[in-house]
């Protein structure tokens, strides 16, 4: 199994460290999947109700400005290795001025995610930082557990108002509820509110996008027997939505 | 158009007993934090526009005013109403869509009440999107009548809220008692404490440049607890000028004048009994 990859692009490295910091936020463990192709960040908890399921796809041209990999055999070119993203964050939060930044898969003493960063310096000579990121390898024949997750049929899919306006309300709301309602009709309008005996309070979005299911079918396709101005709905805690 | 909560009001605005209109809904949840200590406050609404009143412990209380001149429409079909609301609630709504002052944006607010036992409606807008709020109202308690007036007041102070604020945000919180010594004679106007550490004691002579108006007939001094005063700090923080008055009971009222992000001006008062459980401590 090889991999190495180089970001030189300074707003493709921020880019990364600013996904990889948002999944650290979520998930203490993550599957770091390596297709020559993409990474892949993967959370699968098997959990029945109110489990979280996270699938992060880095397609590698979108950072990488080199990108080398060879998976554990040609069939299966594919490497799947388990770390905790925070030890990632670590080691890329000095990369934020780099000047090229470096990801390898190494051995160590033990398997491990390798970053260097090229740090600009004053003088003539360069400044390297190297971190280990010790990692294990998960083996094929648990591969099947961190599939893509499907979709399960949706109601509605409706594009995000600005984030910090929703994330702004949200806070607020958390402070009278501890669960969420969170509405989408087909018209592009997104409620968000919570309800309690003491108040009810609701924000209210509109002009927002409906986007084509992926089959390319106008969504009202999907349930033609619902009503385009009828809401669907689902309740989630507060606590959920303020670490996303 | 969605038939949202905010439609189906407009369309029964007839029914309201209160409707008041703002455009910069700071105007009335900035003058409301400074009165925010208890969870709970009472709000009266007349003609003149809105009084919301927060007490504790039958020794303090506190107004905070905001006259129909500030709103864009206020219209009101009774006398008078009252009722009891969840500050805290209240406050969350009002800011909905931030704690912090960005500038620009800026929320418009709709209040509507429907008459006893009716929740308190909100509506909020920002950048095209709305927020509607709907809030319990309670069964208004008494409040407590301080019985302050001016024909009993024996010594009044107006200042620039600038060096009190200095002082009372270094109050010694260790100290159980705030001291207030009014006199025509030095050191004129006193605040003191008496901590674990010592007393420590903060002087404003009457020809001090933060001074405007010196109306001391009589020495007084006056001990109120400073539990009970450290949420004032919030209202001295927003305002530009205080007056300070005893009266010969030794209550104390304290009128922050603030000025809104629009320049107009709001009060805040409030009003705390004297501290009676002290013996007097050698000093």
């Amino acid at each position: 199994m090889r991999f190495r990859g180089k970001l030189v692009d300074i707003t493709c490295i921020q880019h990364f460290t600013r996904v990889v910091t948002t999944i650290s936020k979520l998930i203490k463990t993550c599957v770091l999947r390596i297709t020559p192709t993409a990474l892949y960040l993967i959370l699968s908890e098997k959990v029945v109700n109110g489990g979280v399921q996270i699938w992060c796809e880095l397609p590698q041209g979108h950072f990488f400005d080199e990108y080398a990999m060879e998976g554990v055999s040609a069939e299966e070119n594919e490497i799947y290795l388990e770390l905790a993203p925070e030890n990632l964050v670590k080691a890329l939060k000095t990369a934020q001025t780099a000047k090229w930044v470096k990801v390898k898969l190494t051995k160590k003493h033990a398997p491990c995610i390798t970053i260097e960063v090229d740090l600009p310096t004053l003088g003539a000579h360069s400044r390297v930082v190297v971190h280990d990121i010790p990692v294990s390898v998960v083996p094929r024949r648990l591969w099947t557990e961190y599939q893509e997750p499907e979709v399960p049929n949706f109601d509605v899919s409706i594009v995000m108002p600005q984030i910090k306006v929703l994330k702004n309300v949200i806070e607020k709301m958390k402070n009278l509820s501890n669960t969420l309602l969170l509405s989408a009709n087909h018209q592009g309008e997104f409620k968000v509110s919570v309800e309690t005996d003491m108040v009810s309070v609701s924000t209210h979005f509109q002009d927002l996008l409906n986007p084509a299911s992926g089959n390319g079918g106008a969504p009202q396709q999907l349930n033609p027997s619902m009503d385009p101005e009828e809401f669907a709905e689902i309740l989630l805690t507060t606590k959920w939505c303020i670490s996303i | 158009m969605p038939m949202a909560l905010s439609t189906q009001e407009a369309a029964d605005d007839d029914q309201f007993v209160l409707l008041a209109k703002i455009d910069n809904a700071r105007s009335v949840s900035n003058i409301l934090k400074a009165i925010h200590f208890k969870e709970t406050a009472t709000v009266f609404a007349s003609a003149m526009g809105l009084k919301v009143t927060v007490e504790d412990a039958k020794c303090i209380q506190a107004n905070a005013f905001i006259q129909e001149g500030i709103f864009q429409e206020f219209t009101i079909k009774e006398e008078q109403i009252t009722f009891k609301i969840n500050l805290t609630v209240l406050l969350e709504c009002l800011t909905i869509f931030g704690s912090g002052a960005v500038s620009g944006a800026c929320t418009s607010l709709k209040m509507c009440y429907r008459g006893y036992g009716c929740p308190l409606i909100l509506m909020l807008e920002e950048d095209g999107v709305l927020t509607d709020c709907s809030i319990k109202t309670l069964e208004p308690d008494e409040v407590l009548d301080f019985n302050f007036c001016s024909t009993n007041v024996v010594n009044k102070i107006i200042m620039k809220s600038e060096c009190l604020k200095e002082a009372f945000n270094e109050l010694d919180m260790t100290s159980d008692i705030l001291e207030f010594l009014m006199s025509p004679d030095a050191p004129y106007f006193r605040l003191s404490t008496f901590g674990n550490a010592g007393s420590t004691t903060s002087d404003f002579p009457k020809d001090s440049d933060m001074m405007e108006s010196f109306q001391c007939s009589q020495t007084q001094t006056n001990r109120y607890k400073v539990s009970l005063l450290k949420p004032s700090v919030k209202a001295l923080a927003l305002s530009s000028r205080v007056s300070i008055r005893t009266d010969n009971r030794g209550f104390l009222s304290l009128q922050y004048m603030i000025k809104n992000e629009d320049g107009q001006v709001c009060f805040v008062e409030y009003y705390c009994a004297p501290d009676e459980d002290l013996d007097e401590p050698d000093h």
